[in-house]
């Protein structure tokens, strides 16, 4: 990607970086857990909301930005007005969880990390849980998958990303390059 | 809008890229990696990554092939061969994949897919189901490569697994693999309508007609196979090939 990254669990290089990118995988509760053993969670708060340097959440790493989580019932971060809910659909054959799989975006606001990324692009998901959003201005994508849900958002110096844009081919590359442009 | 996922699945014998006929005559194919790179050139939904020597000679399979992957790709992978820590787990996530597929010990320890799910989450864990025809028997559950049948029919197997957490169910037929006459619809349908995860078809796919039936008539969620991938034409001349998405229509 041509920018130089250090991946890092120490307070100093998070509060020191320019921008971060806050991936995850795994239980929300647990998550949680291991960035209070680690004491990330100050550090993080005081890396995005005092010093408001870019922060990209990508799939449980957005989702930790809520706050807090049907999944083991965990507290998040509390960055965004909302919670992290099951998928709650119709037809168990058809829509099975967890989802994985391609399926488009829809933009629904102007976004410099959405430049030159054509609307219902394909990105690649794999979750169980979704956002509920309270503040639609968050939201900055939506998906389909059997009813419509938050799939990505932005508010100020905060964006996140329930689909996996390192494995979304062409568009996920492009996704990356524009938040470390921003 | 949602569609199906088209997976190739790529066996290694030796590091080497290898495509068996029922589990057995396995002709060599290439190297894996440049294999990799195609694919990865060809947009591919997901690959699957299977090492199938890795359980009988009782070791995992090569971590640096798997981070080898992660570098070469843009897209998601899972990857399986002698899976059977959390160690093992652990160390195949943080070589690039997004999966881990488990086969011979989620049939000798059952328990274990629940300790991986709560560690890892369930949607990083796959357990493939190997399923043979046995004489009087029916359909069983195999493992070490298909060469070790269970007591499990499949789909007690499936909805143990599924109890127990795992993400996803890719059941694959022995019986059909490598053939190319098209997979176990039966068998598919059958236990993609009797769990709630996701079940990826493999085992005997020959043409593209055959990847919708599997989804229209098997309601598989992910259309897997070997051969339709890696050979072209009747002869099976070796040609790494993958359909193109706007001409398979599923609905």
């Amino acid at each position: 990607m041509g920018v130089s990254s250090i991946i890092s669990s120490d307070p100093k290089d998070i509060v020191n970086t320019e921008k971060i990118i806050f991936p995850g995988v795994g239980h929300f509760g647990k998550a949680m857990s291991k960035l209070k053993e680690l004491n990330l969670v100050d550090t993080l708060h005081e890396a995005v909301l005092v010093k408001r340097k870019p922060i990209l959440g990508i799939c449980l790493g957005m989702e930790l930005m809520a706050k807090g989580s049907q999944e083991g019932n965990a507290e998040g971060l509390g960055w965004l007005d909302a919670e992290v809910v099951d998928f709650n659909v119709s037809d168990k054959t058809k829509y099975k969880i967890p989802c994985i799989g391609w399926n488009q975006i829809h933009i629904k606001k102007d976004s410099l990390l959405m430049n030159n990324i054509s609307d219902l692009s394909e990105f690649y998901f794999l979750h169980s849980y979704h956002l509920k959003i309270n503040n639609q201005s968050d939201i900055l994508n939506e998906t389909q998958y059997d009813y419509f849900y938050p799939s990505a958002i932005e508010k100020d110096n905060i964006f996140g990303v329930q689909y996996h844009p390192e494995k979304s081919h062409e568009a996920g590359a492009q996704l990356l390059k524009n938040f470390i442009g921003l | 809008m949602f569609r199906p996922r088209i997976i190739p699945v790529l066996l290694l014998k030796n590091l080497a890229l290898v495509k068996s006929i029922q589990f057995k005559k396995h002709r060599y194919i290439g190297d894996p990696i440049n294999a990799v790179r195609i694919f990865n050139d060809l947009k591919a939904d997901e690959l699957v990554l299977l090492d199938i020597e890795a359980s009988k000679n009782n070791r995992l399979v090569s971590l640096d092939f798997v981070k080898n992957v992660g570098e070469e790709v843009y897209m998601p992978f899972a990857v399986g061969g002698g899976v059977k820590s959390l160690e093992d787990i652990k160390a195949i996530l943080n070589a690039g994949a997004e999966k881990v597929v488990i086969n011979t010990h989620a049939a000798q320890n059952p328990n274990f897919i629940k300790e991986a799910s709560e560690a890892f989450g369930s949607s990083a864990i796959v357990v493939c189901i190997d399923v043979k025809k046995k004489m009087f028997k029916g359909q069983r559950t195999c493992i070490s490569s298909g060469s070790r049948s269970t007591a499990f029919t499949p789909i007690e197997f499936a909805q143990l697994m599924e109890k127990n957490g795992a993400g996803e169910l890719i059941i694959q037929s022995i019986d059909r693999d490598g053939t190319m006459e098209g997979y176990d619809i039966e068998l598919i349908k059958y236990i993609s309508t009797s769990v709630s995860v996701p079940v990826v078809a493999l085992g005997g796919a020959g043409k593209e007609k055959d990847l919708i039936e599997a989804y229209q008539h098997g309601h598989a969620n992910a259309l897997a196979a070997g051969s339709l991938f890696v050979y072209q034409g009747k002869k099976r001349g070796v040609l790494i090939n993958y359909p193109d998405k706007n001409e398979l229509v599923f609905e």
